[in-house]
């Protein structure tokens, strides 16, 4: 039996056979790299290069905010598998961010926080931990609280489904590094819609508890949508959900967000930053 | 809405590696429904791009052999060495055997 039962037949009874034959695609340890490194980013013609900076760091703020948040979820999920569905979401958010901050900081380098001389903070990591509540430029909605599984799977539903539609568009932004950002995240944000939207399906279906649940969360999440700006597209997506689930648009006024953030995002900063904040001089 | 259960039912998760060519058992899960479990599957078992593919079943349709039977099942084919294809040269070639 020797001779037929080979080693690289055993490779192929094994769906994880092969995955150290070639380390360089893992993260181990610290010390990454800049997330754009070797990409040309020199702002185009014809292209405001503050605006530019300001936008993706509106973008960047977003998907760091919401990944801070769904961050939370670990170890507190329902359950194991919704763990880490959340978690995984969570870390496409920050890969997002890492690659808008980062283009923010390039297109405008005045926008990056000033730290002691000699400090090894790369400048995606001074925007995002050295920044205060104020200076960030995140929609309310992605810092709210996680409330229950249900309000948590409402906000992944609806910025995700504005995202997307936004990023398609994004496709043909001037910007090539932007460009290549928004093509990077389709498949993310179509896989974080998709799931919100599996699981809408499934509360709405469920029991009258999970329906109830849903329902007053839609509500709560439903009265920041208007900060996500109009957007047909992502309208489209959002009503066939509803309809599918049989659950109505709530009736709820929009809340004002003008003047910035709600004190939740303070907290969070508190929480996310203070050991950047303790060790400006720190290699991570 | 009648029938609540505390807990999902569980899956057999079966992958498709980038290099194997079959699926392969890779554990199990629970989830709400079977297009959850796929779901699932995907975050749990292919986050490190480990598959190609993904196969989930739910575990209470698997039928499997019963340990009590392992004699009258298997036994008899030990001793039948003319069963195996150790008598033929496999030329170096000739991949997945």
């Amino acid at each position: 039996m020797a001779e037929v039962h080979t080693h690289e037949a055993d490779d192929h009874d094994s769906a994880y056979a092969g995955l150290l034959v070639n380390d360089a695609h893992w993260a181990f340890g610290t010390d990454f790299e800049d997330p754009l490194a070797g990409v040309d980013t020199t702002v185009p013609e014809g292209v405001d290069a503050q605006e530019l900076a300001a936008y993706c760091l509106q973008l960047g703020d977003d998907a760091l905010i919401l990944s801070q948040r769904l961050s939370e979820w670990c170890s507190r999920a329902p359950d194991l598998e919704e763990d880490i569905a959340l978690a995984n979401i969570a870390l496409d958010l920050l890969g997002q961010a890492r690659l808008l901050l980062a283009r923010a900081a390039a297109a405008d380098p005045s926008l990056v926080p000033a730290l002691p001389e000699g400090s090894p903070v790369p400048p995606e990591d001074a925007l995002a931990f050295f920044r205060s509540d104020r200076e960030f430029r995140n929609v309310c909605l992605v810092e709210l609280p996680n409330g229950d599984f249900a309000e948590t799977i409402c906000r992944v539903l609806v910025f995700s489904t504005y995202r997307l539609a936004l990023f398609q568009r994004l496709t043909a932004h001037p910007d090539a590094v932007l460009r290549a950002v928004a093509v990077k995240g389709l498949k993310e944000l179509a896989y974080h819609r998709d799931f919100a939207g599996r699981w809408f399906l499934t509360l709405a279906r469920g029991t009258e508890e999970s329906r109830r649940r849903l329902e007053a969360a839609l509500a709560q999440v439903w009265a920041y949508r208007h900060e996500l700006g109009d957007d047909q597209d992502a309208e489209v997506v959002l009503e066939q959900v509803l309809a599918t689930s049989g659950v109505a648009a709530p009736g709820v006024r929009p809340v004002s967000t003008v003047g910035g953030h709600t004190e939740h995002l303070s907290r969070l900063l508190a929480e996310m930053q203070v050991v950047a904040r303790a060790h400006p001089m720190g290699l991570w | 809405m009648s029938d609540v259960r505390g807990e999902w039912p569980l899956y057999e998760v079966f992958v498709r590696g980038k290099r194997g060519l079959n699926h392969v058992h890779v554990g199990s899960l629970h989830a709400p429904d079977d297009e959850m479990a796929v779901r699932h599957a995907r975050d749990v078992y292919t986050r490190r791009n480990e598959g190609v593919s993904i196969w989930v079943v739910r575990s209470d349709e698997i039928t499997a052999s019963s340990p009590d039977e392992k004699d009258p099942l298997f036994a008899p084919s030990g001793d039948k060495v003319y069963r195996h294809p150790t008598f033929y040269d496999i030329p170096d070639d000739v991949p997945h055997m």
